[in-house]
């Protein structure tokens, strides 16, 4: 047996109210370096705020983000954290995301949206910058779109320019939120492709995601959320294969029923 | 009888209408600089998450958004001498007012330009670690700079035609200039279809320039 891999991200008491909707109701979750994280659940359950409270673009209300073992923000001594502005800024250097919409600057060329980041943010040179750039474009396979703007891609090539954006930060954790639930669906290989790719270089990953298939053979582990709890987690040949809760099997069941 | 056209009456006084068009366009320019300088400060005020800020702001815009142009022209240049002894000259108090109803314009162009930028935009700036001011300068301002372009255009054009109003004041721009020439000549019909017809060339000739560069913009974007 190897030592297990250091913690690199976790959530601890993890609660998130939207005015009177609890939408997170204490989730606990502790990532190891190299895991990849299959975040599972039906509409509502709370795994897109769980993973945007991750990286503390949602502030959670109760509970506490820890990066690398540090404790994100201070207590406020009535029971919840404070955060500092500068301090989310330099954490979400190192915790990517990739996001269901894209989300790319439209008024940027593809290889200046991946330079943007690491130019601005960690201060490369702008030779380093596009070095970086360029690397991260011919991984996800769009080297020779460098050049172009994001109106002119597809939107399986425009999820692609977001994760070589989010890579080029080299984050220690990258967070993907539904990154094909936009694409159509001749779009969704190549997104899932890449991501795949990213796998054999051992980045840690969560993904939030609808492609049942895709995370059984992705994910080291899978969470099934359930209305703001983490209802099952385990390998994914034990929860997608032999599900201990009657909930997620029959979230499973309507997942596959779709393929005839 | 019809009437019989006679515009020696304008080709005779062309330098005084000349001098009064340069009047109207240092006006113009002088009033822009002045209503994008408040009212960029205003807009900023506006999107600020501290009420105090705001609500000044907000007051300030309906204020001269929903009050008639030449009472504002009418209070800094008799209203000022009278209430606090500032007494402006007819420049001072055309462009006083010129900027600062058109700075309540302006703010809700540049505001309603940034609120148009998606959320998304923010969000993915901000999960790649950029800072507030860098994401608004460099992701934000841009997408939103070329949203206003065309009320931006638009309001410029109003506040253009609104000088006329320091005719009121006898300021020598356009207007007062042509009635100065007909209070001479008798001929209004004839100089006030030229004063017509100049405000239409400059300002058509800008619109050309502006409809030229927003293509370009667009084009450079691959759209």
């Amino acid at each position: 047996m190897t030592s297990p891999e250091p913690v690199v991200l976790s959530a601890t008491a993890i609660t998130k109210r939207f005015g009177t909707v609890d939408v997170l109701k204490g989730v606990d979750l502790t990532v190891r370096k190299g895991e990849r994280i299959a975040i599972l659940g039906s509409s509502g359950s709370g795994k897109s705020t769980l993973l945007r409270c991750l990286n503390l673009l949602e502030r959670p209300t109760g509970g506490t983000i820890a990066l690398d073992g540090r404790t994100i923000g201070r207590p406020d001594g009535k029971g919840c954290q404070r955060y500092d502005e500068r301090e989310l800024d330099r954490v979400r250097t190192r915790v990517g995301m990739v996001f269901q919409q894209f989300n790319l600057f439209p008024h940027m060329r593809v290889i200046e949206n991946v330079m943007e980041a690491p130019r601005g943010v960690l201060g490369k040179s702008k030779a380093e910058a596009q070095a970086i750039a360029e690397r991260q474009l011919a991984a996800v396979g769009l080297a020779e779109k460098a050049t172009a703007w994001p109106a002119q891609l597809s939107g399986g090539q425009q999820q692609r320019v977001a994760i070589a954006r989010a890579l080029a930060m080299d984050p220690e954790v990258l967070l993907l939120d539904e990154p094909t639930s936009s694409l159509d669906p001749e779009l969704v290989g190549e997104v899932l492709a890449a991501i795949r790719a990213l796998s054999d270089e051992g980045r840690t990953m969560l993904i939030v995601t609808h492609e049942l298939g895709f995370a059984f053979h992705f994910a080291t582990r899978v969470l099934f959320l359930h209305d703001g709890k983490v209802l099952e987690e385990g390998p994914p040949e034990q929860v997608l294969k032999a599900p201990r809760e009657e909930r997620t099997r029959r979230f499973i069941e309507r997942f596959t029923e779709r393929r005839f | 009888m019809p009437y019989v056209w006679d515009f020696s009456a304008v080709t005779r006084n062309w330098t005084v209408l000349l001098s009064g068009l340069g009047g109207t366009i240092v006006l113009s320019l002088a009033g822009i600089a002045v209503g994008i300088l408040i009212g960029a400060g205003l807009a900023a005020m506006r999107l600020s998450g501290l009420r105090v800020l705001r609500w000044p702001a907000t007051a300030w815009i309906e204020f001269f958004r929903n009050t008639p142009p030449l009472v504002h022209f009418f209070w800094f240049f008799y209203g000022l001498p009278m209430a606090f002894g500032i007494t402006l000259s007819s420049f001072g108090a055309a462009l006083a007012a010129l900027g600062i109803q058109s700075s309540a314009f302006f703010a809700e162009v540049f505001r309603g330009g940034i609120v148009s930028v998606e959320r998304g935009q923010w969000e993915a700036g901000r999960a790649l670690g950029m800072s507030r001011a860098r994401l608004f300068r460099r992701i934000i301002l841009p997408q939103a700079a070329r949203r206003m372009a065309a009320p931006f255009v638009e309001r410029c054009f109003e506040l253009v035609k609104t000088t006329t109003l320091a005719a009121a004041l006898a300021h020598h721009e356009l207007l007062y200039a042509a009635m100065v020439v007909v209070t001479e000549t008798y001929r209004p019909l004839e100089v006030y279809t030229v004063v017509a017809l100049l405000f239409l060339t400059v300002l058509f000739a800008a619109s050309q320039v502006s409809e030229w560069l927003e293509a370009r913009g667009r084009a450079m974007q691959g759209r």
